[in-house]
């Protein structure tokens, strides 16, 4: 970028021939992006993570087409029905059949999980850039910040921003992403502090570069492999602390599926019909072992030193 | 030694001092006018809004409420509630102990299992018994607490009739619960053995205690796992974490009593008083054992003193 731009400030030729140097990965991530696609794809876990995450999400998404059954109609003839060819999944205390309320409810469940991680990593990143990057006051305002959000445990903030924004799907998936902010802004800010001091991030800043693309086209790179991490293993938790809340009931509410509450619902009855809450139950650990599998060869595939932690 | 120490009690005091402003501030954030809370969703008269303004202090300006707040909270005085009409701290000190109780219990079992899980996994590194641990760890990460709860209950309450359902009181109570609470940790904590393990073992005071020709079982005991366990400890604080938000989805699980429930019960009612004492009790509780188990890691690894 800084290429074709006049220098502002004059540096040596060898200053100038290491940034073009540090600059070549940069033109080269495609190989870098390929190099890691290609180890992620060597790691059976990973590979099995991806496919069962895809299979998940493509039932919820086309549900309408596969659920045999509407997810909130009644039917006075299955009332607890155990599980049969005519309803996969058994019935629960309302003859609803759980199968296609297990589907619908991924229509619930997995976009908390994703919309929450969206926001956290939004927010949380460019909490960190800032914070890593200007340092200073900025810095202790923004860290201070951080360390009042840890203070308290992720449910515990995020019950009391439900009970202060009150129960919605929106508000639900607001409440899970605001608390996972904190530990996204750490980790970021660590890796813009070491960035911030590599060498062709001070050839960039001293050949005039503004600071918006100093951060954007060179300190951003670095930020993205142990965010992206991050954010896929943070899924996995926040479609457990969503469901979690909806379990409280303190998330969504019946009748609408969502694989919390239909835990809840069957709670009373797993004495008898265990099939009410195993199978939500067993979606949930499904998914949240697929998204694990998936980041933990992320992890192996970014980072190869991580590799056995 | 004693400087890092006066260093982290003073770190944690604006952290302390945010929290009373925050769980403050609860009230103050919901939409609507705070006075609607205290109404209760009943119908508002002029004259008893008026009433209730005057007896939460809501007509004073913020920084003056805030500051009888903080009088009062140094005063041990956390309100009342707005069902039962009993004083918030009558009803979290009840509360405290069963989830307390509970949270080492949980611990106990994380410990017992995690570790030893662990080590195996490390000194059996590539075998089958080392694939089988983190098969059972990862899933012990990716189940949620609610669910395994209800299995056990299932199995070993419903099917076999080996523990009760419910109640609380006697240790056949607590063993359920503390399984289903600490099953997360101990997966959490075999992985973290597992690898600290796998990097101590590298080391070459092992190799050189091995060299002299010391017994494998003390090799592992003494050198390796007294450095592996460092870690550990340092991890205590997310444990932690984790601990109490499984706490308070176990107590809702098993229908035992405690700060969860309380919470949950508050939250569902709309009972801010009752709100603002659980999250502050929990948060400081929070703070203070992260605090003391940063204090007590000083002790345990001696290189952290000279930073």
């Amino acid at each position: 970028m800084s290429d074709a731009r006049p220098l502002t400030v004059r540096i040596g030729v060898r200053s100038q021939r290491r940034a073009a140097a540090s600059l070549a990965p940069m033109a080269g991530s495609n190989g870098l992006v390929h190099d890691a696609l290609r180890r992620l794809w060597r790691n059976p876990g990973a590979v099995a993570g991806t496919i069962v995450l895809t299979a998940v999400i493509l039932l919820a998404v086309f549900a309408p087409v596969v659920a045999p059954y509407d997810p909130i109609e009644q039917n006075s003839t299955a009332i607890r029905a155990a599980p049969s060819a005519e309803h996969l999944f058994g019935a629960d205390n309302f003859g609803r059949d759980i199968f296609s309320r297990v589907l619908y409810g991924g229509r619930m469940s997995l976009p908390i999980g994703f919309v929450a991680i969206g926001i956290t990593a939004v927010v949380g990143v460019a909490l960190g850039l800032i914070a890593g990057y200007y340092g200073g006051r900025v810095d202790t305002v923004v860290m201070r910040w951080v360390d009042l959000m840890l203070a308290f445990p992720g449910i515990l903030l995020a019950m009391a921003l439900v009970a202060i924004l009150g129960t919605s799907l929106f508000n639900l998936m607001l409440a899970v992403g605001i608390a996972a902010i904190p530990e996204y802004t750490r980790v970021v800010r660590g890796t813009v502090l070491s960035a911030r001091e590599a060498e062709y991030v001070v050839a960039a800043r001293v050949s005039g570069a503004p600071d918006r693309s100093v951060v954007l086209r060179h300190i951003l790179p670095n930020v993205l492999p142990p965010v992206i991490v991050l954010a896929t293993l943070g899924i996995a938790t926040a479609i457990i602390l969503g469901s979690t809340l909806s379990f409280l009931g303190l998330g969504i509410k019946p009748p609408t599926p969502e694989w919390g509450n239909m835990l809840a619902d069957g709670r009373s009855m797993m004495r008898h019909q265990w099939w009410v809450s195993f199978f939500p139950g067993l979606a949930i650990m499904l998914t949240v072992l697929a998204i694990n599998l998936l980041g933990d060869g992320l992890r192996d595939a970014l980072d190869p030193r991580l590799r056995n932690r | 030694m004693t400087r890092y120490i006066l260093r982290r009690l003073v770190q944690a005091v604006p952290v302390l001092f945010g929290i009373t402003l925050f769980t403050f501030l609860m009230v103050h954030l919901t939409p609507g006018d705070p006075v609607l809370i205290f109404a209760e969703g009943k119908p508002l008269s002029e004259e008893r809004e008026a009433q209730i303004r005057e007896l939460y202090g809501l007509n004073r300006p913020l920084w003056i409420q805030y500051r009888d707040y903080m009088a009062d909270l140094l005063h041990g005085d956390l309100g009342q509630g707005l069902r039962d009409k009993r004083p918030v701290w009558d009803t979290i000190q009840e509360a405290i102990w069963p989830t307390l109780q509970l949270a080492a219990a949980g611990l106990t079992v994380a410990l017992t299992l995690g570790v030893p899980l662990g080590i195996f996994a490390a000194l059996f590194h590539n075998s089958w018994l080392d694939s089988a641990a983190m098969v059972v760890a990862l899933l012990g990460v990716s189940t949620p607490v609610f669910y395994l709860g209800l299995l056990l209950l299932f199995a070993f309450s419903f099917h076999f009739h080996l523990f009760p359902a419910t109640g609380t009181g006697g240790l056949e109570n607590l063993i359920l619960p503390a399984l289903t609470l600490g099953f997360a940790s101990a997966a959490f904590i075999a992985r973290l053995v597992r690898s600290s393990m796998l990097e101590v073992l590298r080391q070459d005071y092992v190799t050189t205690a091995r060299a002299k020709g010391v017994r494998e079982q003390l090799v592992v005991t003494r050198h390796a796992l007294k450095n592996a366990m460092i870690p550990v400890v340092t991890y205590f604080g997310i444990q932690l974490a984790g601990l109490l938000t499984g706490a308070v989805v176990t107590e809702q699980v098993f229908s035992r009593p405690g700060l969860g429930r309380v919470m949950v019960t508050a939250i569902g009612n709309r009972d801010f008083p009752l709100i603002q004492g659980a999250v502050l009790v929990t948060a400081v509780v929070y703070v203070l054992v992260s605090l003391a188990i940063d204090l007590s890691y000083a002790f345990i690894d001696p290189r952290i003193r000279y930073e």
